[in-house]
């Protein structure tokens, strides 16, 4: 009795510990102590490259928020680089929220309905699905492996108009389900859980839980999904990435601007500028695209220690 | 699902109108059935098809529509508009074609503009409107639309607006240089080069390649390098009226006389604004464009007549414009023809025009207010009255391709190669004409 109380207690402080272990590893093993003196050698190749690719990735971003404070006439009078006399950027980010009745606001709502049910969604069935295969054992898992993996080969792009054809059969065209459903499906998330619940979900811990007579959805959600944490968020970001930036599944799917994500509607105010009779804002376009990125950003800022570590889990192991 | 459900029984609401208009009003006529009741639509089905109301979707991106759906629901309340702007151009008729394919989501009118009719008429993606009586609008509209909409014996769409040509340019730059306005395209290449020459950074025109643009040209120097009788196709781009327009324009581009930049390109816009693109050869409607989009050449900019080919001649060309159309599949076609008659033939008209739009109706093109209106961005120039004269020196005869879509779409790969490497235009003509030859027979028409 006492034995079991003790391995629960155990097993349920569990979960924080092997972050912190990783990490408490990674500050005091003897990798590094190895490697310090690596770091005293600065290579001034690898610096200048460095740099490079910093500027590199830089620049556009920098040119977005610069423009952003342009007006329309300003945009044009002015070297790309710098500022121009004026500095409109308030009152873009208000034109943004206000033109066309503010149809940017409903764009941003149906982007994070996306982003949450469909991503969201992607990353649970991902962890659930990954999990499942990674930890039980049962016939057909080799054929299911090789879906997954040929899944992951085909580009979404291709996918797109067969999908078209048969969410237009079951009239589910220029509804939001014709964006969620296909988002959804992620099977890089799926492979990504899969390897990375192998080596983070020690049997181990499982049997024991198991042999305390745990019930498997049990083990599970108080076990195993801690453990799952840094995959978890990786997966997250790349599928809310995804979806963030989906553009040629709406632009085949969707007719009704209402439920336009913003790729899309930002898309159809810069294309006002090649109509007959239609009004140009290139100013609305940037700064629309400007705060399309924000949220993206503030999502990388946030999860960076989670992304990362869950990159390096990969890795390591491979 | 629900708009599915709504047009299904708006589908049976209009039939059973129609039938039912049908039978009052045979007492001259011996109509016989369902043929009969879909046949013929006269005004008088229009008007039960608006009484008894229902809702259809337009798919157009033009602006100045807003205003006329929302005069069209106030004058009929039971009709419901639902507009959308499922994409510009190409975007569109993806759309479309995608959802003729998959048989559902079709709206019940879209926008397609004139080089883009026949393709949609050939594979019977569109309606013949003749069914309710748009072939007794002859005259209404001036003849280079009204030729546009026509395909066989049938009429494919109704004209929204048109562009014919003339000569848009900055009269700052060529007062600065003291160069007279050309008026024939002789003149024009010398216009070119003496601009060129007192600034080295100032171009007569920007050109990279345009379809539209080399289309509109070959067809006012007199080419008819299309020619289409149903699915007979001929392409030929060595034609005389071709000949002309190649080795004029040659010299422009083999001078670099023009400037770089796409049309419609951030570029373009700055260009337009500040001296470096001193003229436009360019439909109609684009003096809204330049009243929104260039804001800094308020003043500057002019229009007069297109540049001719022999002097004191008097032909122009149509470059763009579109038409409205019913697809095959729409659900409520009679109430669709019915806003089509309010947008392009009735009030509709008038309220686009005041919104900048330029009219294909010969109604408004001659009315004195139309004509007289002082713009301005143009100085006070009444524009309209150079406008309204092109729309009636259009030469006739011209034809697009019943795939005039994916020929422009490899037009780059083909002619545009004449702007950027050795090869002439004449023989980028000719690779396209090849492409286009070879397109049309893998789709089973007969070349010639």
């Amino acid at each position: 009795m006492t034995a079991t109380t003790s391995s629960a207690t155990a097993t349920a402080r569990e979960p924080r510990a092997p972050r912190r272990g990783a990490r408490g590893r990674a500050a005091a093993g003897p990798l590094v102590i190895r490697r310090r003196p690596r770091r005293n050698r600065r290579s001034v190749t690898l610096t200048v490259l460095t740099t490079v690719m910093l500027v590199y990735t830089l620049l556009p971003l920098a040119w977005l928020v610069i423009n952003a404070t342009k007006t329309q006439e300003g945009l044009f009078r002015s070297f790309g680089l710098w500022f121009d006399g004026d500095f409109a950027l308030f009152d873009n980010i208000a034109g943004t929220f206000t033109y066309g009745g503010g149809i940017f606001t409903r764009w941003l709502l149906n982007t994070l309905l996306y982003v949450v049910v469909g991503a969201g969604g992607a990353t649970l069935l991902a962890t659930i699905a990954g999990y499942g295969l990674a930890k039980f054992d049962f016939p057909g898992k080799k054929a299911v492996f090789a879906v997954v993996i040929g899944a992951v080969a085909v580009p979404g792009t291709a996918l797109a108009v067969p999908t078209f054809l048969m969410f237009s059969n079951m009239s589910l065209t220029n509804t939001p389900w014709a964006i969620i459903i296909p988002s959804l499906i992620s099977p890089f998330g799926l492979y990504l859980m899969w390897t990375f619940a192998s080596d983070a979900v020690p049997d181990e811990i499982l049997e024991s839980a198991r042999v305390d007579g745990a019930r498997e959805f049990q083990t599970f959600f108080r076990i195993s999904l801690p453990l799952l944490a840094p995959g978890i968020v990786t997966v997250l970001l790349f599928t809310v990435v995804a979806t963030w930036n989906n553009y040629f599944l709406p632009l085949i799917m969707l007719k009704d601007p209402d439920w336009y994500p913003l790729t899309l509607g930002l898309n159809s105010w810069n294309a006002q500028a090649t109509t007959a009779g239609g009004e140009v804002i290139f100013n609305l376009v940037i700064t629309g695209s400007l705060l399309t990125i924000v949220p993206l950003i503030a999502a990388f800022l946030l999860l960076q220690r989670y992304w990362q570590s869950g990159l390096a889990a990969g890795s390591v192991k491979g | 699902m629900t708009t599915t459900r709504r047009h299904a029984l708006l589908l049976g609401a209009a039939l059973s109108v129609s039938l039912f208009a049908t039978a009052c009003g045979t007492s001259g006529d011996t109509g016989s059935g369902t043929a009969a009741a879909t046949r013929s639509a006269s005004a008088d089905d229009l008007q039960a098809a608006l009484n008894a109301g229902g809702s259809i979707t337009v798919w157009a991106w033009e602006p100045t529509l807003k205003k006329v759906v929302a005069d069209f629901q106030t004058k009929y309340p039971k009709v419901k508009v639902n507009l959308v702007n499922a994409g510009t151009g190409n975007d569109q008729y993806t759309a479309l074609q995608n959802a003729v394919k998959a048989g559902s989501g079709l709206p019940d009118v879209a926008q397609i503009e004139y080089y883009a009719l026949p393709q949609f008429a050939l594979g019977k993606a569109v309606t013949d409107l003749t069914a309710f009586g748009a072939d007794k609008l002859d005259g209404t509209f001036t003849p280079g639309p009204w030729n546009s909409v026509h395909s066989g014996s049938g009429i494919y769409g109704l004209p929204m607006d048109s562009g014919p040509m003339a000569l848009f340019y900055n009269k700052d730059v060529f007062d600065k240089h003291k160069i007279e306005v050309p008026k024939t395209w002789e003149e024009y290449i010398a216009a070119a080069k003496k601009l060129h020459e007192a600034d080295p950074k100032a171009y007569i025109a920007n050109d990279v390649g345009d379809a539209g643009f080399t289309t509109s040209m070959i067809w006012q120097a007199g080419g008819k390098p299309y020619k289409v009788d149903g699915t007979k196709v001929g392409v030929d781009f060595g034609d005389a009226g071709t000949q002309k327009y190649t080795a004029a324009w040659q010299q422009l581009v083999s001078g670099k006389l023009v400037a770089p930049i796409a049309s419609w390109s951030d570029a373009w816009y700055k260009g337009l604004g500040d001296g470096t693109i001193a003229t436009l050869v360019i439909g109609a409607w684009m003096p809204a464009n330049l009243e929104t989009g260039v804001k800094a050449g308020a003043g500057k900019w002019r229009v007069a007549p297109m540049p001719q080919w022999e002097s004191g001649g008097k032909a122009t060309s149509e470059n763009g414009g579109s038409s409205l159309a019913i697809p095959e599949g729409a659900a409520n076609k009679q109430l669709a023809y019915a806003f089509l008659k309010f947008a392009n033939v009735d009030e509709g008209v008038r309220t686009r025009v005041d919104g900048g739009a330029f009219p294909a109706t010969t109604a408004q093109l001659n009315s004195p207010e139309f004509k007289d209106k002082k713009f301005p961005y143009f100085g006070d120039q009444q524009v309209n009255q150079v406008l309204a004269e092109s729309a009636s020196q259009v030469v006739s005869g011209w034809s697009y391709l019943p795939y005039q879509v994916y020929a422009n779409s490899v037009f780059n790969d083909t002619v545009g190669k004449a702007y950027i490497s050795g090869t002439t235009l004449q023989d980028g003509l000719k690779a396209w004409q090849d492409a286009s030859v070879k397109y049309g027979q893998e789709q089973g028409f007969t070349m010639q």
